[in-house]
């Protein structure tokens, strides 16, 4: 494996290890030296052109842990913001050494287009609306931590799939392990050919949630309202935003995950997301050692 | 120009790939077509066995990005790579810098093709002031100005305000020119980066939906009707846009239309490594639109060929996906794209090839001097072609300024030897004479 | 018609689809099997062609009751004593010890696995491998005597990097070293403390250690070099495992 660019280009086999890799390196948290020296003398790059701070600590953590060199480039107050393009920051990044740069872009792609012009591995940390391999990673890590398996698992992903990279790779991740994956939206949050998606959809959230193991709520921005893709945050979070009430109808259990940052009030009440049942601080600490995993696989060999 | 005016005697050609025969160019016209005929003196001769002679072909839609844009194309380049094409006569479109919407613009851009002399430029006219889609440009100062613009267009934007488009559409009739529409309408479309569909979806690009298009002919085609207009669709790129100028055409609004090259052969699959050189507007479609486009084209609902060359710099294109401009070259591979999709199939004769790139661009434009087939007198427009020829694409190696092509790396049927503009060569052994 | 949209995909499409694709052909981990590193297909081949056992079941199961004796004697009892097999075959020589360890003293010895992937000093010369289990029995390793397990030792690479991991771990009172087989050829100045059989070696041939754990069968094994060149998986297993 030289890059990670999509969840699609993994195999069963390939994601499974990637989940072992991660479950035998969470145990790197738990000891008195919280570091391993594999990645000694290697070099890798936190290229953000977004903002995200959690996405980007994480995968910073993850690296120094396995004792690599990290170089956080951040498109702000650097030559980018100066408009340099892509493809020359990725030749500055190749002149200097590094072994694996880390993007997150606006630009769905991105992390191809990166792939093309480096020599080192590609991690796509998000690219637009496309995808986000690593957070569906460690989303599928974290339901095989809480729930046994994945083979089987009815989740739903609840939200504006539209927009959201954390869906698609969620849903070709864990198509691929075998769980059953339902889309819930209103149909304006739902790409027009999601009939040929390997998952159901539902506009019913009331009817999915006692049929599911799994609810992933995904954020949805206020200022989707202004485009007209819901009528009012209001009517929104009446017909998806998941509250205690919806909580007591899902099995006892289900859980409940958020990619974060939660937008409380709207897709999730603060009841549910301080609930036990919510992952979404365990989602958090299962990123490092997910990311860990993928930076050992990716950079840690020949 | 070099002392290469002729005569030439193009020895063997098949006309429309009809039987070999000779063809005697003298003066600017097709002085005498038969059989082995005799070798005059002074006469060059030019052995074109086993070749294709076709009329000299005309471009409804060329963006040669002079004024402006120079680092792309001039026209110049253009005007070369329009010849290496088979072209002698191509529209430039308005959407230049300044915008082709005054007198002086067209003409200045008019008066540097016929310096350069390789092809036949003639301008399109914006229909609104800087393509801004608000007030009309002054047409009827374009239409009698030395340039005689016939075709106007706000190409790359859509005459998307109705009565402004009824306006136009009126109003040009007084010139007989033709108003050619972008058609996509903008608000479907805001931020849209390729086809609506299950590519776009999956690659998390914003779509552009067929329905964009097709609400916009069908709004058009009734418009035109209703005030008895010529109304020209730029670059169909769907199924659904095809129906309904037919359905338009049966009912008899004077409605033409045309497609491009990369539109009779690409599909939205190629999206999928997010490599910008397949970003164009209109985008790519499915294989169902591609079908339908080609179906579209043999049956005459579609009248023309037009390559919508549109040529874009180096570091336009080696960019992410969504800052890179939309835009392919397609000058040099339009006959042999035509060749590979339309004629290999079966689904053109050499003679509707012809007529589809030649004869009907011509006379939408209204632009004598072309189009006029091969015949005894006509104009010495000629282009021989030979499809057989295999050639491999390769961007950097064509006249244009620009590489952007999107059959980079691909083989293509067959390939230009010879064009004469007026009778005097301006590709000769497949090289600009 | 519709072959040349077929054509039009396969010249370009399938060109960048490789290329997308091509980051992810390796990244199955190169853990050495029973097939690959043996050649055994199947229970009734007890010796593959072209080798031979050096220790057969019997054989083994008396090497480790020696070992386990001495591990006693050594340790005064083996009150302290922690077991840490290294993976793969490491780990069921080290059970195997707590077992007799446990029936002759009575004695239920903290038995656990210690996975040295991520320490080895070879890592650039393969594939990412796939992890081993790292299992530190309750109770940790501050103090103990940690005696590794491990079934060849050969260059002494494994056990610097076991050393290594160790001493992210904890700090052990002690650290010993137990081998079912030790083939010589030493490129690190480190020994074992318990020995179940030195076997002289030429640096051409291979060992395989076969238990019924992991491989249906309890042999080891001497065979002739592989000359698989590049398969650098396998030649893992003999070089230091």
């Amino acid at each position: 494996m030289r890059h990670l660019l999509s969840t699609g280009d993994l195999d069963r086999d390939q994601a499974t290890l990637i989940l072992d890799t991660a479950t035998e390196l969470a145990q790197v948290g738990d000891r008195s030296v919280k570091k391993l020296p594999t990645l000694r003398g290697r070099t890798v790059v936190n290229l953000f052109y977004e903002d995200s701070t959690r996405t980007r600590t994480s995968f910073e953590l993850a690296a120094k842990r396995l004792s690599a060199d990290v170089i956080n480039f951040s498109a702000k107050g650097s030559s980018v913001s100066k408009g340099e393009s892509l493809k020359d920051t990725a030749l500055t990044l190749q002149a200097m050494g590094a072994d694996g740069v880390v993007i997150r872009h606006s630009a769905s792609g991105a992390a191809h287009r990166l792939s093309h012009w480096v020599d080192g591995s590609v991690l796509n940390a998000g690219d637009g609306t496309h995808e986000h391999p690593t957070q569906a990673l460690l989303d599928a890590f974290t339901m095989r931590n809480r729930l046994g398996t994945l083979a089987g698992l009815r989740v739903a992903v609840v939200g504006d799939v539209l927009h959201s990279r954390v869906a698609r790779s969620n849903v070709l991740l864990l198509t691929t392990l075998g769980a059953e994956v339902t889309l819930v939206a209103p149909p304006t949050l739902l790409p027009v050919s999601v009939g040929t998606w390997p998952c159901e959809v539902s506009y019913d959230l009331d009817a999915v949630l006692p049929k599911s193991d799994v609810v992933m709520m995904l954020r949805v921005q206020g200022e989707r309202m202004n485009e007209s893709f819901f009528p009012s945050v209001r009517e929104y979070s009446r017909h998806y935003g998941l509250d205690g009430e919806r909580l007591g109808r899902m099995p006892e259990h289900a859980i409940v995950m958020h990619p974060g940052p939660m937008v409380r009030g709207v897709e999730i009440s603060a009841e549910v997301a301080d609930s036990p049942r919510c992952t979404v601080t365990e989602q958090v600490a299962n990123g490092v050692s997910l990311r860990m995993a993928v930076l050992y696989l990716l950079l840690g060999g020949s | 120009m070099p002392d290469n005016h002729g005569p030439y005697l193009i020895r063997g050609a098949r006309p429309l790939g009809g039987d070999p025969v000779d063809l005697l160019l003298r003066d600017g016209t097709v002085a005498q077509i038969g059989n082995d005929l005799e070798v005059p003196e002074g006469v060059q001769v030019v052995d074109a066995e086993g070749l294709i002679a076709l009329p000299g072909l005309v471009d409804l839609h060329t963006h040669l990005r002079e004024p402006g844009r120079e680092d792309a194309e001039t026209v110049e380049t253009g005007s070369r790579s329009a010849a290496m094409g088979g072209f002698t006569a191509v529209h430039a479109m308005a959407n230049t810098h300044p915008v082709a919407d005054t007198a002086g613009v067209v003409e200045q851009v008019w008066h540097l093709g016929r310096e350069i002399g390789l092809c036949d430029v003639r301008p399109v006219g914006a229909v609104t002031v800087g393509l801004a889609g608000a007030q009309l440009s002054e047409i009827g100062a374009m239409a009698d100005s030395a340039a005689q613009v016939r075709v106007f267009s706000d190409d790359g934007k859509c005459v998307s305000d109705a009565l402004l488009m009824r306006r136009a559409l009126e109003y040009a009739k007084a010139f007989d020119g033709v108003v050619a529409q972008h058609a996509q309408e903008p608000r479907l479309t805001e931020g849209a980066q390729m086809n609506e569909g299950c590519v776009s979806d999956r690659l998390g690009l914003p779509g552009w939906p067929a329905v964009a298009e097709e609400a916009i002919i069908a709004r058009d085609c009734l418009l035109a009707q209703h005030v008895g207009s010529r109304l020209h669709v730029c670059h169909v790129s769907t199924k659904g846009s095809v129906d309904i100028i037919r359905w338009a055409k049966e009912r008899g609004c004077d409605v033409t239309a045309e497609v491009t090259p990369h539109h009779l052969l690409l599909t939205d699959e190629l999206v999928e490594g997010y490599d910008p050189i397949y970003k164009v507007n209109p985008p790519l479609r499915t294989e169902e639109d591609v079908l339908a486009l080609r179906e579209g084209l043999a049956d005459g609902t579609i009248d023309v060929v037009a390559t919508d060359h549109a040529p874009h710099p180096v570091e336009a294109k080696e960019t992410e996906w969504s800052n890179a401009a939309m835009g392919m070259v397609g000058l040099e591979t339009a006959l042999a794209v035509v060749q590979r999709t339309m004629v290999d199939t079966g689904l053109l004769t050499w003679e509707q090839v012809a007529d589809r790139m030649s004869a009907a661009p011509a006379r939408i434009g209204r632009l004598d001097g072309h189009g006029r087939g091969l015949s005894e007198s006509g104009p010495a427009n000629v282009v021989l072609y030979d499809p057989a020829a295999p050639v491999d694409v390769d961007g950097t190696a064509m006249v244009t300024k620009s590489s952007n092509t999107p059959f980079r790396g691909m083989t293509l049927p067959g390939q230009v030897r010879a064009t004469f503009l007026r009778g005097v060569p301006t590709v000769l052994e497949g090289k600009n004479a | 018609m519709g072959p040349l949209v077929a054509w039009a995909r396969s010249t370009s499409f399938n060109v960048l689809f490789s290329e997308a694709g091509k980051g992810v052909i390796t990244l199955r981990a190169q853990k050495p099997t029973a097939s690959e590193s043996g050649g055994t297909s199947g229970a009734q081949a007890k010796v593959p062609e072209g080798t031979r056992a050096v220790l057969d079941g019997p054989e083994i199961n008396r090497a480790l009751t020696r070992v386990a004796h001495e591990v006693l004697e050594r340790t005064k009892g083996g009150h302290e004593v922690t077991l840490l097999g290294i993976p793969s075959r490491g780990v069921p020589l080290a059970q195997r010890l707590a077992r007799r360890i446990e029936r002759v003293e009575d004695l239920s010895v903290p038995t656990g696995s210690l996975d040295i992937t991520m320490y080895r000093d070879d890592l650039r010369l393969a594939p990412a491998r796939a992890l081993g289990r790292t299992e530190i029995p309750d109770g940790g390793l501050d103090d103990r005597v940690v005696v590794l397990v491990d079934d060849v030792l050969f260059s002494g690479r494994t056990v610097r990097a076991a050393l290594d991991a160790l001493g992210d771990l904890g700090r052990p009172r002690a650290v010993q070293l137990a081998v079912l087989v030790d083939r010589g050829h030493r490129e690190l100045p480190i020994r074992a403390d318990y020995v179940g059989k030195n076997l002289p070696t030429s640096l051409r041939e291979t060992v395989d250690v076969r238990l019924s754990e992991t491989d249906d069968q309890d042999a080891v094994l001497l065979g002739p070099s592989r000359s698989r060149a590049g398969s650098a998986g396998s030649a893992d297993q003999e070089v230091d495992s």
